[in-house]
This record gives structure tokens, sequence and C-alpha cells, in this order.
């Protein structure tokens, strides 16, 4: 099912949160929004769910406006930070309760539970409290929970944040498999780019209660719109250089008038090269330390116009070595005075 | 910091206990052994502390006897009809409080009020509440067309008049503790309780019932153990009195006419032994119920 927003705007008390937001949701994709803490994200989830009701604008699910519908009548499925599972009910009762809820059958719903457990694999625990199950498992109950009433529309809100390292992404690849077995349509918020990155079909960045992008994640990383979107996204975070004479310019071939106007350049760490001539330098440094980390090399460097990261220059270099980096023309990004790219590499944005 | 246990740091502790243990040791401990004594103690003689025998006297007599009976019987009335109501109306109004945004402390407030009144206080209004001809309650039944009722001087109305009474003096507590319970429920219960499709009263039946179990069987272990104690509101609202001709004679107003009116020791401390018994075989229930249905 299609989510689409017209013109909405959220305030609590006088604080506005979410400032004229369209968009729209396509049908069948997994669709996450991503921001840092305080961007709204969460609120525009809870929006969708009909938990809150927009201050101002418009919400429709398809063709039918469901902007003061409350949440118990817009039956979507929701998964929670904290996951909200019932604790004094088994895990089979936890999904089976959205079914109580509208009446069905004992037998159909615990079959329907069962069939849903299987699908998240979690059916040897079927008969167990929450209270005794890991948090993986406790997610994979909260998301069997949320499919259980069989929703057109399924929300998570940071459903990975209270999660160890490893079981995050092996979550997330469950969640993008029974997301694509389903083919119901899921809106995911997070504040980790990497896990926005990984799963979505299209990414929504959100900041300060105004979309700043939204894209596919390869045209997100590679085409950012303005230099909020540039620097959330990518880690290491992009290198960012204020233009400055330090800067050799002349070594790549851009139009004048393109760093006429721009501020600011801004680098992808994997995009730097090594050259041997300082003419084909964009920047010169000296190497501050190397940090390896398994089959991961970073390079900091120390430059007139402050620090650099680069991740593959390849060649394994010492503290203190003198380095001259280079770089693409089309690996280039460069920003005006607010912040909005004017051109990426030879190309008008 | 936790250190390990010594002798030394034992004895320390001990004497930090010492000062409240002494005056429990007083007035509690030792008065309960030496009364499950009397309570086997035959021809005894106060004044030089003779014991003529010991036997089961004092308990064939207080079974031989039946205004003990009719002790228990009104005991028992007393709990059922205080502790579920009581349970129920605290219930509502904690969750109604728990609703309310403007003026919450004042209500609160206003609702525990009754309960650190004094319940003579509360009796000596009450007792006017209840006046027969000039009460207010009957002032305002007389508005639905219910003759006057004898409140206080009708066997048959007063143990209802006593229950009405305790009821309402034993809301403030049992709200208070309800409220506790209710604020340690997630919010995101109810939230995700929403989004399932639970509308108001699946999600009271569904989410705040059970995870308010724990908070109902503590107010009602307590309810039951402070009811079968009942007393001062006898005491105090039939004006030292068990109530018209004995009709809201209650086990501990047993206790207190054979201790100090009629100076029958012996046949006191029986009936504090099987009131002991019965709260004790109650409690017992209410834990062994909670093991089976409470969610914790």
């Amino acid at each position: 099912m299609q989510v689409t927003f017209e013109n909405v705007n959220m305030a609590f008390d006088k604080n506005t949160v979410l400032d004229n937001i369209n968009f729209n949701i396509p049908e069948n994709e997994l669709v996450t929004i991503l921001g840092p803490s305080g961007c709204g994200k969460s609120t525009t989830l809870m929006l969708i769910s009909g938990l809150i009701f927009p201050s101002d604008g418009k919400i429709y699910f398809g063709d039918k406006e469901v902007t003061k519908m409350d949440a118990v009548d817009r039956k979507v499925g929701m998964v929670f930070q904290n996951y909200a599972l019932y604790p004094h009910l088994t895990v089979s009762e936890n999904i089976q309760f959205p079914l109580k809820m509208e009446k069905m059958k004992k037998k159909e719903r615990q079959a329907r539970a069962l069939e849903l457990a299987k699908l998240v694999k979690i059916e040897d625990q079927i008969d167990k409290k929450p209270g005794e199950l890991s948090g993986g498992q406790q997610q994979r109950v909260a998301i069997a929970r949320a499919l259980a009433k069989e929703p057109s529309l399924l929300l998570m809100d940071e459903p990975l944040s209270n999660l160890d390292a490893r079981l995050r992404i092996e979550m997330r690849e469950e969640i993008r498999r029974i997301q694509q077995e389903t083919g119901v349509t899921t809106v995911f918020v997070t504040h980790d780019q990497e896990e926005a990155l990984s799963i979505s079909d299209h990414i929504m960045v959100l900041n300060e209660g105004y979309i700043q992008q939204y894209s596919t994640p390869t045209d997100l990383y590679n085409n950012p719109e303005n230099l909020f979107v540039a620097k959330f996204l990518g880690n290491p975070i992009i290198n960012e250089l204020a233009i400055d004479e330090a800067l050799n310019l002349s070594a790549l071939h851009i139009e004048k008038q393109a760093t006429a106007k721009a501020k600011t350049v801004a680098i992808r760490p994997e995009n730097f090269y090594e050259v041997e001539d300082e003419k084909e330098a964009l920047i010169t440094g000296t190497v501050r330390f190397v940090e390896v980390i398994g089959k991961n090399v970073t390079v900091h460097v120390d430059t007139a116009l402050g620090d650099l990261v680069a991740t593959e220059l390849g060649f394994v270099h010492e503290q203190g070595d003198k380095i001259m980096l280079g770089v693409h023309e089309e690996d280039l990004l460069l920003f005006d005075e607010g912040g909005q790219i004017i051109q990426r590499g030879g190309n008008h944005a | 910091m936790l250190k390990k246990p010594t002798w030394k740091s034992t004895l320390q502790s001990l004497l930090y206990l010492l000062p409240a243990l002494i005056f429990i040791g007083i007035f509690n401990i030792y008065p309960i052994f030496k009364s499950l004594a009397m309570s086997f103690y035959e021809d005894y003689n106060i004044f030089t502390g003779e014991v003529g025998e010991y036997g089961l006297a004092n308990f064939i007599k207080i079974f031989n006897d039946p205004s003990f009976f009719t002790a228990i019987r009104n005991t028992f009335i007393f709990v059922l009809g205080v502790v579920p109501i009581s349970i129920v109306l605290s219930l509502l109004i904690a969750i109604m409080l728990n609703r309310i945004e403007i003026l919450s402390s004042f209500f609160r407030s206003v609702y525990f009020l009754p309960f650190v009144t004094s319940t003579v206080a509360i009796s000596i209004v009450w007792n006017w509440l209840y006046h027969t001809r000039y009460g207010l309650i009957n002032y305002f039944l007389g508005f639905i067309g219910i003759e006057p009722i004898a409140w206080l001087t009708n066997p048959d109305f007063a143990l209802p008049a006593l229950i009405i009474m305790s009821i309402w003096k034993g809301l403030g507590y049992n709200i208070i503790l309800f409220l506790v319970g209710l604020n340690n429920i997630d919010k995101t219960y109810y939230q995700a309780a929403r989004i399932d499709g639970a509308r108001s009263w699946q999600q009271f039946v569904n989410i705040t019932v059970p995870l308010l179990s724990p908070y109902i069987l503590l107010v009602s272990i307590i309810g039951v153990i402070n009811s079968f104690k009942v007393f001062t509101e006898v005491y105090s609202l039939f004006s030292g009195r068990p109530g018209p001709a004995g009709s809201a004679l209650t086990m501990v107003f047993y206790i207190y006419e054979k201790f100090y009116t009629e100076y029958q020791y012996g046949v006191a401390t029986a009936a504090g032994i099987v009131l002991f018994l019965i709260i004790l075989v109650f409690t017992l229930l209410q834990r062994w119920i909670s093991k089976r249905f409470i969610y914790n």
C-alpha cells in the first residue's frame, strides 16, 4: 500500500518537528527514514501509524485519506524500538494478540501464529515468555506480531538499536528477507546510515524537520544534494575541505566558474590516490597515524586544511611520511555557501 | 563497597538493629509466644501468675459460644464486603486520577485524606451521616423515594453501615498503590495494543489488569488482613458497643470484650489464636493463587 504525505506539519507545543513534509512511499518497497536523533524521523513514523496526528496537512493510504483515523483502525503493523512485547503473554499469545482483537477463532489464530513463528524462525520458543528470550529472539517475535494481521504496511522504529553489532547485521538481513518474502510495504526508521544503505530500496534523509534528499541508496551516496547528506552517509565520514589556496585545484580539469561559487569541496576517503608529482596533487600533507583493522587500512593525514582520511592508498605508510594526494575530477563534490551541491566532477548538478 | 561478612561486622550490624529489635521483642515477639501459651492456661490467676493447669478448655469454650460464631460470621461478611468492592472502586478511581491532567496532585491528596484521618474522627462524622432522622444519607435516599433507614440502630443495617464506611476509609491507600502500579506500566504497551487493534476496554482487560495484577494481589492481601482485624471502626461507630444487639460483633471485638470487660484472658487469647490461623490460611491461599495466575 502506498503512503502519501501532503504538506504535513507537526508541532509539539510551539516546537516545530516536521515542516511541510511531502513524500510518497511506493508499494512493496522497503523505505528507510534516516536522520540524526531529534530530526523528526520517529515522529514521521508515529504519524503514519496513527498514534499521533499531524498539526496540519493530509496523510493518505493509497487513495484513502486517513489523517484523522486512530491507530486502532489503521491496521498497520509496527515493531517498536524496545519491542513492547506483552510480558505476561507467551510468544505464541503475543503473535496471536492482534488476531484475538479481530475476534479470530482460537484454532485459526494458533495455526497462524505458528506459521508466522516459522517465517521469523522462532517456532521452537513459542511457549516461552518474552523475558526468557534474547534480544534477537524478542526482535523476531515483535516482527511476527506486527505481521500477524497481514498488514499492508509494516513500520519499524529503530528495531536494531538494542542489539549487539553482529546480531544487528544478522537481523537486518532477516528483515530484508522477510520483507521480500512477504512483499509488505515497509517503513524503517534508523539513525544508522550503514543499516539504511544496506537494506533499503529508497532512503529519505531527514534533518531539522525537512526532507534533505529522498532517493536510492547508491544515488544518495554518489550524488548527495547537500553537504548534510554527503556527511551523514559513508564511513569514515567524507573529507570536507574549505576552498583555499592550499588546494591545488589547477591539478583538476574543472571549470573556473564552478569553483568561483564553491565554498567547500568534499571527497570520499576511498577516492584519494597517491601521486608522484606535486603538480598533479590536490593536496599534500604528512601521515599522522595509520589505523589497521584487519584488511581495512585508514590513513590519517595532516594538511594545511586540517585532517584528511584516506582508505584506499594501497601502500602502507608510516607515521611522519610526506604524502601527495590526488583525486579524479568525477569524484569531487563542490558545495556552495548554503551547503547545496554545485557540481559533481565535471558536470553541473 | 560490599565487605565479606565477618564475626565483627555481623556483631556491628546487630548493634545497629538492636534498638528497634528490643522494642519489637518486648511488644511483638514476646506477646505472640505468651498469648500462644496463655490460650492453653486453665484456672489462671493474673495477679500471682499462677497457672492451675494446661489444657484445651479455652478452645472448647469458644467453640461452644454462639457469639464467637456470630463474630466469625460477621467478620467474614465484613471481609467479603469490603475487600472486593474496595479493590474495584479504588482501581477505577486510580485510572481516572491517572488520566486527569489538571490539579492531579490536588485530587490525589483529596482521595488520600480519609486514610490519614483518625478513625474515631471519621466515625463521628459518619455517625451523623447515618443518623436516622437528620443524616445526609437518608436525606439523599429520600429523593429517590427510599424510607429513612435506621443505619446504626437496626441490627440488619449495622454491618452494611460498617462496611460502607470502611470501604470509603480504605480507598485512599489502595488508590495510591494502584497509581504506583499504573505508572510502572510502560506506555509503549498501550501504543502496541492500539496498533494491534485493541480498543479501550480490550486494553484494560488485556494490558492494564494483567500488568497490575501484582498490585491487585498486594492490595487484596493487605485488605484481607486489615479487614479481619477490624475493631476501631466498630468501637467508635457504635459508641463502644458491638452494634445493636451485637449485630456488628467482629472477632477482634470479641477478643476485646473477653479480655477487657470479662477478664477471661485464656478465652481471649484462644480466640486470638483462631483469628491468627484464619488469617494465615487466607494469606497462604492468596499466595498460592498468585503463583498460578499472576504474571511477574
